[in-house]
């Protein structure tokens, strides 16, 4: 049976100077899916993902995603693809000012301009008990620890139910054992939910648990790319050099 | 490779500021209107400045009538210190000194919050929520500079001139009513009306200037401290050639 794509990226580029980050990427999400993109620090794995949600505009190449192209929207067309993509900042990105209510408030009130307070009250306490964290709801992100903090983001991901989600280096800067809280959570967010994720790591336990398909991103390309297992056993020195440590 | 000079540095950074003046002109009456944000900036940049502002008002009010007033009695002229106080308070010192304190506490925390949520990726979090971040960001926080830095000089003077009435019944005797006379008899309109209209420009050269450095803001923690360090730098600098412009345009249209 072939699959539903719900992104498609094609050779597409983008540089910063004479910085050539992507070099004719190219990429398929398929739905339900959880897709890695492994790449070393500074590999471009961020301008991806900044790329795909209109934050960054590619020099060449297309992104489709739900059969539109996002080169070709404006504003408000862009604004309905990201309704419907969800986008977990690596920094988490909680608004300082705001308590998490207000956090999770924010996204729903600017995209569905018409719904009522009682529905979204409902979807934030959702949304927090979907986290395990719905005790923090009048806590201002100042207050939380760096996992709750990561938790209090995904839920704002997920308040507006994305059919995809975008994860920007999700375990990073959290301590084992948190971010395997986290992997879990994405895994059942994924299973809950039924959403496709493009992740961006180069945690290997969050590629090994997380991934569906691994994408190796060098040098601005797509290397390689594989199941899990698959790469593993891949004999290419540089696709080796990242899961040597995951080996041992 | 090719170094740019400090000279063409400054110019493109004064060619940068103007650009986002000039984006900040074309976005400011376009929908969607952020109303309940900009009544909170109004809160902030207004309310919550008016205590700093009205005790340094207080102050200055006092002060110069009582370094004034040495003078004023040489040249035997006492009786008209309140007016001198008064045309030299309204006309230029309220104003300006109001503007210095606002780019000081305002500018800086424009620069300081908004380069705080540039580095910590918020203003790209706004983005992706469905919310143009230069609106909701930069248009109501310049919006309500704007307002607020008039509302706030009228004050200032307000309680500038009652410190200076505090400051001529030390060392004399007069009526506040007296006091009130002497000043109002002596300020025209020629004297309110350009002071009060360069405060627009001030409150817009505050909230431009805090608004771009923050969010331009660039080197993680470090590039927010230069972000709010250089909002007030550039601010008070500019504060001062707007009134410097000011005083030649009055001149020119015959107030003074």
């Amino acid at each position: 049976m072939q699959q539903e794509s719900v992104m498609t990226i094609a050779h597409l580029y983008k540089s910063f100077g004479n910085n050539h980050v992507l070099i004719d990427f190219n990429l398929n999400l398929f739905k339900g899916e959880n897709v890695v993109v492994l790449g070393r620090s500074g590999s471009g794995k961020s301008v991806l993902i900044k790329c795909i949600i209109g934050l960054l505009k590619p020099d060449k190449g297309d992104i489709v995603v739900f059969n539109e192209s996002i080169g070709k929207m404006g504003e408000v067309e862009l604004d309905k693809v990201r309704a419907r993509v969800g986008f977990l900042f690596q920094s988490n990105a909680l608004y300082d000012s705001m308590t998490v209510r207000q956090n999770l408030e924010f996204p729903l009130r600017r995209h569905w301009l018409a719904v009522t307070q009682d529905a979204v009250n409902k979807m934030v306490m959702e949304a927090l008990e979907d986290v395990g964290l719905a005790h923090t709801i009048e806590m201002m992100p100042v207050e939380l620890s760096g996992g709750m903090r990561k938790r209090i983001a995904l839920a704002r991901t997920l308040i507006l139910k994305p059919d995809i989600i975008l994860y920007d280096e999700p375990t990073t800067g959290l301590d084992s054992i948190t971010g395997n809280e986290i992997i879990s959570l994405m895994i059942d967010i994924q299973k809950k939910y039924n959403t496709s994720a493009l992740i961006i790591s180069h945690d290997m336990n969050c590629v090994r648990r997380a991934s569906d398909r691994v994408v190796v991103l060098y040098e601005g390309t797509c290397y390689a790319a594989g199941t899990y297992a698959d790469l593993l056993l891949n004999e290419d020195p540089k696709v080796k050099q990242f899961f040597e440590q995951a080996i041992k | 490779m090719h170094q740019s000079t400090p000279l063409q540095l400054f110019l493109a950074e004064v060619g940068q500021i103007a650009r986002f003046a000039g984006k900040f002109l074309l976005q400011w009456f376009k929908p969607r209107y952020e109303f309940a944000e900009f009544i909170r900036q109004c809160f902030i940049i207004g309310y919550q400045s008016l205590p700093l502002v009205g005790l340094t008002g207080f102050i200055m009010g006092l002060v110069l009538t009582l370094q004034l007033r040495p003078s004023m009695v040489d040249y035997g002229v006492e009786s008209q210190l309140p007016a001198i106080v008064g045309i030299a308070i309204v006309r230029e010192i309220g104003p300006v000194i109001t503007a210095l304190i606002f780019a000081g506490k305002i500018g800086s925390r424009i620069g300081a919050e908004l380069g705080s949520m540039k580095v910590t990726e918020q203003i790209d979090a706004m983005e992706v929520s469905g919310t143009n971040p230069f609106k909701y960001l930069v248009v109501t926080r310049v919006l309500a500079a704007i307002c607020m830095l008039p509302v706030l000089a009228i004050l200032s003077d307000a309680i500038s001139l009652y410190g200076a009435y505090l400051g001529v019944n030390i060392k004399g005797s007069t009526s506040f009513r007296l006091f009130w006379m002497l000043v109002v008899d002596n300020l025209a309109f020629n004297d309110v009306l350009p002071a009060f209209i360069k405060t627009f420009f001030f409150g817009f050269a505050v909230g431009v200037i805090g608004c771009y450095k923050g969010y331009n803001s660039k080197k993680g923690t470090e590039g927010v401290g230069q972000s709010a360090n250089s909002a007030v730098v550039i601010s008070s600098v500019v504060i001062f050639i707007i009134d410097l412009l000011a005083v030649q345009i009055t001149d020119f249209l015959g107030f003074n």
